[in-house]
């Protein structure tokens, strides 16, 4: 298992691989926005918490297919099935590796990217909860999405489509948590249904995704 | 170690080979022959337990077969050892050095994979085989792109492990020249196809 995460983390870092595809959509997106909104701080700062929490959205949604798709084309899934691991291990380390790759680095440079959007100062420690909070659900969510399309030529859209509304959750509470922080209202409801549907979906989804695979790999 | 008894595989829902039946025992090997088609991937795929057989039973010891596809698995941004590496982690533990050197690959072994030839890549997924340290090897096509020297060191590979009490099923259609190999000609297990009645019952 530990090999597997430190493999998958190092393709991520060589050239090609998925590291900093998420992290610079992000930086683009949120970079856009003022220029495309106009000036005014105050109305900046009122979408602020909706455009961060997209934006991190998005950007995770565009490394999803490369969890399996990679693997799949080079055969290294099929051995990864046939290895001693669960296949519910594998689906587990490949959705944290995600999370390691695309979603921690969006949690650390979102404060710096609060200032582009005037976001308020009080809300800038719910943002980093409610990201760190959330994100990994997105990782482990898509991995599911991903596992769904494996077979799938270009099933990029398919799996877009397939995970933007299991999404939706995740993106409601998680801006409520940053809209209140910034507003100075109480944060611990939406907060803990973040975290409550991140460890819902880490608990389950596996299962779910490793089912996935070998239903995908049995059509081939 | 390894017994199939009148099995039925498929591809795309439809029955390819049926009624297939054998025993590879330790220190034993089978080499699989038939035309292009006619379900070879298939039923290995189905003894690496990567497909279900629609009829008869596959039996073999659990965590027992090590399964070589047409493709390798190799990441082109690894390098050799690092490739090879993480399949001896995944799979507990086995002697990189050694399969380095058993399959030629040592002076190669600090290359990206994508700098590898055809022949090398293969050479190095057959390595990866020899890490796994598992009994039974169900390997598809092994020997595509190996020139004649390379054959021969595979084949010798294939001789150490049946004599360490392994055994191994492929399919190929070149000479090895393992004549202690069995051969099975799958032609005559072929499935009768569907004929049309049948299709259109199946809908009704």
């Amino acid at each position: 298992m530990k090999a597997l995460l430190i493999r998958d983390l190092r393709l991520a870092i060589r050239a090609g691989g998925g590291f900093g595809l998420g992290l610079s959509f992000f930086l683009i997106l949120v970079t856009l926005v003022p220029f495309g909104v106009g000036p005014d701080a105050e109305v900046l700062a009122r979408i602020a918490p909706g455009i961060l929490w997209v934006g991190s959205l998005l950007a995770c949604l565009l490394s999803l297919d490369r969890i399996f798709a990679l693997d799949f084309e080079d055969g290294s899934l099929d051995l990864l099935a046939t290895a001693p691991l669960p296949m519910e291990g594998t689906v587990s380390i490949k959705a944290l590796a995600h999370w390691l790759t695309t979603g921690l680095p969006l949690v650390v440079i979102a404060p710096l990217l609060g200032l582009l959007l005037n976001l308020p100062l009080q809300a800038y420690p719910w943002m980093i909860l409610s990201l760190l909070a959330g994100t990994p659900a997105l990782s482990v969510i898509g991995t599911f999405g991903a596992a769904l399309t494996v077979g799938v030529k270009r099933g990029g859209l398919l799996l877009s489509l397939l995970v933007l509304p299991l999404y939706m959750p995740t993106l409601i509470f998680g801006a409520e948590t940053v809209r209140r922080g910034a507003e100075g209202l109480p944060t611990t409801t939406p907060l803990l249904m973040v975290a409550g549907i991140t460890m819902g979906c880490v608990a389950l989804m596996p299962f779910a995704s490793a089912a996935a695979i070998r239903v995908g790999l049995k059509g081939q | 170690m390894l017994s199939l008894a009148d099995v039925t595989v498929a591809r795309g829902g439809l029955p390819v080979l049926e009624g297939v039946s054998f025993d590879v025992g330790a220190g034993q090997a089978l080499v699989l022959r038939g035309p292009n088609g006619i379900g070879k991937t298939t039923l290995l795929r189905a003894i690496a337990g990567l497909q279900p057989v629609l009829a008869g039973t596959i039996a073999h010891d659990e965590d027992a077969v090590a399964y070589g596809a047409h493709s390798d698995g190799l990441k082109a941004q690894l390098s050799v050892r690092e490739n090879l590496q993480f399949w001896a982690d995944v799979y507990g533990g086995g002697d990189v050095e050694q399969a380095l050197h058993d399959m030629n690959m040592a002076d190669l072994q600090s290359r990206p994979a994508a700098q590898l030839s055809a022949g090398q890549k293969r050479r190095l997924g057959l390595a990866r085989l020899l890490v796994t340290g598992r009994p039974i090897w169900v390997l598809d096509e092994p020997t595509v792109s190996l020139d004649k020297f390379s054959v021969n060191l595979f084949a010798d590979r294939v001789r150490t492990h049946l004599a360490s009490g392994g055994a191994a099923v492929l399919a190929t259609h070149i000479d090895l020249g393992l004549s202690e190999a069995r051969e099975l000609d799958l032609a005559p297990f072929k499935a009768v196809p569907p004929t049309e009645e049948a299709f259109d019952e199946a809908f009704l």
